[in-house]
């Protein structure tokens, strides 16, 4: 109890203490606090991971109730990822504010809105009392507007940001009536009540309950179709936060929906398919809205609704596993989908930091404009591909452990008793291969045209390499994403009490229970994976020792007869997507502009492509349009002359005192023409 | 472990015996069946020339991708021995570490910065991003025929006892074989005899990589041939005593090697564009032993 209150009252002091800093301070002691709140969090985290559980229940007020803080095994293995994420992105943060070093009261507003954001984020994992989870997580839906909006005097920033605003605030609402609805039955504010109140209640009901909740949750994680907020916040904000929202903000659904999953009893098979479908849609609609972007940062935010998606794979398996009573699936389900949720907050803030060393080297996020990176940042080509190798799920890096667990999770279950289901997997299957081919083409295109061949672009003034205090945390990240895939076993193992929570909903494990051993199948990956990155190198060493004495001829790239290559010949990206695009394009929304190349003497042709959402077009853009034509009827009524204002309130007034009496009098005569 | 040496072996002629079928086809003598290896053995004693616009990813890409087809050759088991790494869900580990080297021979293409390399390395990625679910979904069916998720017992479990089941075995070959086809660039996909660039997958890919580079390249699509046979090698090999399987595992591969020459010889390589239709029609075939396997389990009718 006392380290909690020493703890807040440290944190308020900073936030007091931050504007009344020089910039150099405000910034060093943001991270210094980041930094100890990681450290105390850790230590109360990391035990409880292992086994212990704790639970403090403040007194609270008259309105809140009893206010209880427990920390389970879920919420441990979140603040850990979270709060890995949040220090190395305040390390690079540092560095990368020191482009905007000038601005210092919009600084301060920053550093304070992220110490904020962490603290809320704790908030949101630890208090189990509904109105105080509310209130944290509002707190972190406005710190991490603020955060967002950081180049607040661009347009399309703030437009983003309110956006990201509007659509927080329906995710709470979502959630506020779930709450609402909870504590209406059981006068509780208590999480505790939602387990009280699924089983008092037949199964039909706590799953609409919990649809409210997946709602509200999966607008914050940018499940399709809750996802149009998403590719506009992530590339405006400042390349840290890009990486804290896509790695940890994003999570925090997913948080939420694990948290309900533990909570309520209901029907798991079929709201485990509902997941899973749900989920399949979002991975390979991101992915392929990933593929057509020409911002770097957009494309990156595609891929964490992508992502996001995967994720959402091993939670329906799992959740399909507590409805079938089947153990393995619920194992390799949820292992493979919390591991995930780790490896994405690494390689997915590796991956936004690198597009914010190439912003600041080029000021450009135009893939387009970008090529032959390698050369001028050869540390940022290098961890940036790590990533990209992570992300596509190959070995021998972290996403491929996630994947083949929840690809495992996925073979076993096909055998099913039930034939939708079996479809339902094998949909799943199709999905995932999908999601992990169009990722490779997607970021063999991103890496490929950014840092290879020749610059397209002319850039004012030479492009130089990040320092080294924004490379240090990106090579802390790697080397995770890196160990992660050769010692799956050690982080597999970190997850066994997690895990646990999940397998004891099971009521009566079947007998087709266990027979697949994942420990010893991690192992095994982990040994390959090893094995395949020494039998490169031992042929790479090869291939250098005979070589060597070799003659060697440096000569320009075979242009197949031509002689005179130059840059602007080179492939593009748009030209490395274009077979993809053609393929794909009944199910995108792209607009084109071109203009011919026409006469003897042409001027100039170009030919412009805009990816935009269908979805959100369809969902959003649209029913605005009509909502404008329709209200714009009533445009009349706002034409700014005071006098009629002034009528206006009368009328209101009049409305307002005469409703009721004429009311009334109508009730009269009703009355009165009974009598007769 | 019994598997590598017999792969290796396979791989040796592989090449060869197709070039022979394609001279012999086309009323020609043809060189040894030795001789595309005695290629690759030249390549590998040569110097090279390098892009000027290259960095250390055309360098090491080669050696990944190479890497990543013996990776891939170390989980293909023979019958009932395992390969050198054997688990549950090993076909999933072959499927991604293959996409490991190919991703690495895409940006090595595009690491020339060279107007033609990028269209190949542009097809290659499609082309493979759509060949993977249909193999995916082969696995998943006879995942679920045999109860099993790894190479071995998948393959160790499959009997054929209906005639329903003998018609999933002639499609599950045929759908390895254009699988081969496709990964290797091959005909009805690719024409790796064509003399003009903009038509090539494979090999306009590999237009700048020469002497040890090339040779690791080429030994390659001659591993990856024979582990594809190899693969379809083992739906034959039940539990027979080792020397009939290992005959049977070499006249699986000369037929394959065979098979590959006459399609080659009688088949016109597809329109580009239609390409990728053509290559997703596998994933229907496929679906196709998918209901097939539901009809013997009984699932369905």
């Amino acid at each position: 109890m006392t380290i909690f209150l020493i703890y807040s009252i440290f944190v308020a002091l900073t936030f007091i203490a931050i504007p009344f800093l020089t910039v150099r301070f405000k910034g060093i002691i943001t991270l210094f606090v980041v930094i100890i709140n990681s450290i105390m969090s850790g230590m109360i985290a990391l035990p409880i991971l292992l086994g212990e559980e704790l639970e403090i229940i403040f007194n609270g007020t008259l309105i809140t109730g009893e206010i209880p803080i427990r920390i389970d095994a879920l919420s441990a293995w979140f603040i850990v990822v979270i709060n890995f994420t949040l220090v190395t992105g305040a390390i690079y943060g540092l560095h990368y504010m020191k482009a905007y070093k000038n601005q210092t009261h919009n600084i301060s507003l920053h550093c304070i809105a992220y110490l904020l954001l962490q603290v809320a984020l704790m908030g949101i994992c630890a208090i189990q009392n509904a109105i105080l989870f509310l209130f944290a997580w509002e707190i972190m839906a406005l710190s991490s507007f603020v955060l967002v909006i950081f180049e607040h005097n661009k347009r399309a920033t703030l437009k983003a940001g309110i956006n990201f605003l509007i659509q927080s605030h329906i995710s709470i609402l979502f959630l506020t009536v779930a709450f609402i609805w909870v504590c209406y039955r059981t006068n509780s504010y208590d999480f505790n009540a939602i387990s009280v109140f699924s089983t008092n209640n037949p199964s039909v009901i706590s799953f609409g309950l919990y649809l409210f909740f997946f709602i509200g949750f999966s607008i914050k994680a940018g499940f399709v179709p809750f996802h149009t907020w998403l590719p506009y916040a992530h590339p405006v904000a400042p390349a840290h936060i890009s990486g804290i929202m896509s790695g940890v903000i994003i999570k925090i659904g997913i948080f939420g929906m694990l948290r309900m999953l533990l909570l309520i009893t209901t029907d798991f098979t079929i709201l485990g398919s509902l997941i899973l479908i749900f989920s399949v849609i979002s991975g390979v609609y991101g992915v392929m809205l990933a593929i057509i972007q020409h911002n770097i940062k957009t494309l990156l935010a595609y891929h964490s609704i992508e992502n996001i998606g995967i994720i959402g794979i091993g939670i329906g398996l799992g959740t399909i596993g507590i409805g079938e009573n089947n153990p393995t699936l619920v194992i390799l389900g949820f292992g493979g989908g919390l591991l995930h949720v780790l490896n994405h907050s690494l390689f997915k803030s590796l991956l936004f930091f690198g597009a914010g060393n190439i912003y600041q080297a080029t000021h450009t996020l135009n893939i387009e404009k970008l090529g032959g990176l390698i050369k001028s940042m050869p540390h940022t080509a290098i961890l940036f591909l790590i990533a990209a190798l992570a992300i596509c799920g190959l070995p021998p890096f972290n996403g491929f452990i996630s994947e083949f667990l929840i690809y495992s999770g996925l073979f076993n279950g096909i055998e099913n008793k039930i034939l939708l289901n079996v479809f339902i997997f094998l949909f799943s299957i199709l999905g995932l291969v999908l999601i992990g081919g169009l990722a490779l083409l997607c970021f063999t295109k991103a890496f490929g045209i950014i840092f290879l061949g020749k610059p397209r672009y002319q850039f004012h003034g030479t492009v130089k390499e990040a320092g080294k205090w924004k490379l240090i945390p990106m090579y802390l990240i790697a080397a995770f994403i890196i160990s992660i895939g050769i010692f799956p076993q050690f982080f597999m193992q970190i997850l066994t009490k997690l895990i646990q929570l999940f397998t004891n909903k099971i009521i009566q494990p079947s007998e087709l229970a266990i027979n697949f051993q994942p420990y010893d199948t991690l192992q095994n990956i982990g040994l390959c994976a090893l094995g395949f990155i020494a039998l490169g190198i031992t042929i790479y060493w090869i291939r250098t020792k005979i070589t060597a004495l070799k003659p060697k001829i440096i000569a320009p790239t075979w242009g197949c007869g031509y002689v005179a290559n130059s840059e602007k010949m080179q492939y593009t990206a748009s030209s490395f997507i274009r077979s993809f695009r053609k393929l794909a394009e009944p199910l995108l929304l792209i607009r084109k502009n071109k203009t011919e190349v026409t006469g003897v003497f042409p001027k100039m042709g170009e030919h412009k492509t805009h990816p935009l959402d269908k979805m959100e077009e369809w969902l959003i853009a649209i029913p605005l349009r009509r909502m404008y034509f329709i209200f714009g009827k009533f445009r009349f009524i706002q034409n700014g002359n005071p006098q009629i204002y002034v009528l206006y309130g009368a009328i209101f007034i009049v409305l307002i005192i005469g409703l009721p009496l004429l009311y009334n009098a109508f009730l009269k005569l009703i009355e009165f023409i009974n009598l007769i | 472990m019994i598997s590598l040496p017999l792969i290796i072996i396979a791989s040796l002629f592989f090449m060869g015996i197709v070039i022979r079928t394609k001279s012999i086809t086309s009323g020609r003598k043809g060189p040894g069946i030795f001789q595309p290896m005695k290629d690759v053995f030249r390549l590998w004693k040569k110097g090279a020339v390098y892009s000027e616009t290259t960095s250390f990813i055309f360098q090491i890409a080669p050696s990944i991708y190479f890497a990543s087809v013996l990776m891939a050759i170390l989980t293909i088991p023979f019958g009932e021995y395992p390969g050198l790494v054997s688990f549950n869900g090993d076909f999933v580990f072959f499927a991604y570490v293959l996409a490991i080297g190919k991703f690495f021979s895409i940006i090595g293409a595009l690491d020339t910065g060279s107007s033609f390399e990028g269209m190949g390395a542009s097809r290659e990625a499609l082309y493979s991003l759509l060949a993977e679910p249909a193999f995916f979904i082969l696995m998943g069916s006879f995942a679920l025929f045999t109860g099993h998720t790894s190479f071995v017992d998948i393959f160790t479990s499959l009997h054929f006892g209906t005639y329903i089941s003998y018609a999933l075995g002639i499609l599950a070959t045929f759908i390895l074989i254009m699988i081969a086809m496709i990964e290797n660039s091959r005909m009805p996909i690719d024409d790796p005899k064509t003399h003009l660039e903009l038509t090539m997958v494979h090999e306009v890919m590999i237009l700048d990589n020469s002497g040890f580079d090339l040779g690791l390249i080429l030994y390659a699509t001659n591993l990856k041939f024979a582990m594809y046979g190899a693969l379809i090698a083992n739906f034959f090999i039940e539990s027979l005593p080792i020397y009939i399987s290992i005959l049977i595992f070499l006249a699986v591969q000369f037929t394959f090697a065979i098979i590959v020459g006459i399609l080659e010889s009688f088949n016109a390589r597809f329109r580009m564009g239609n390409n990728a239709q053509f290559i997703f029609t596998l994933t229907s075939l496929s679906l196709l032993i998918f209901f097939g396997v539901l009809l013997i389990l009984k699932k369905i009718v």
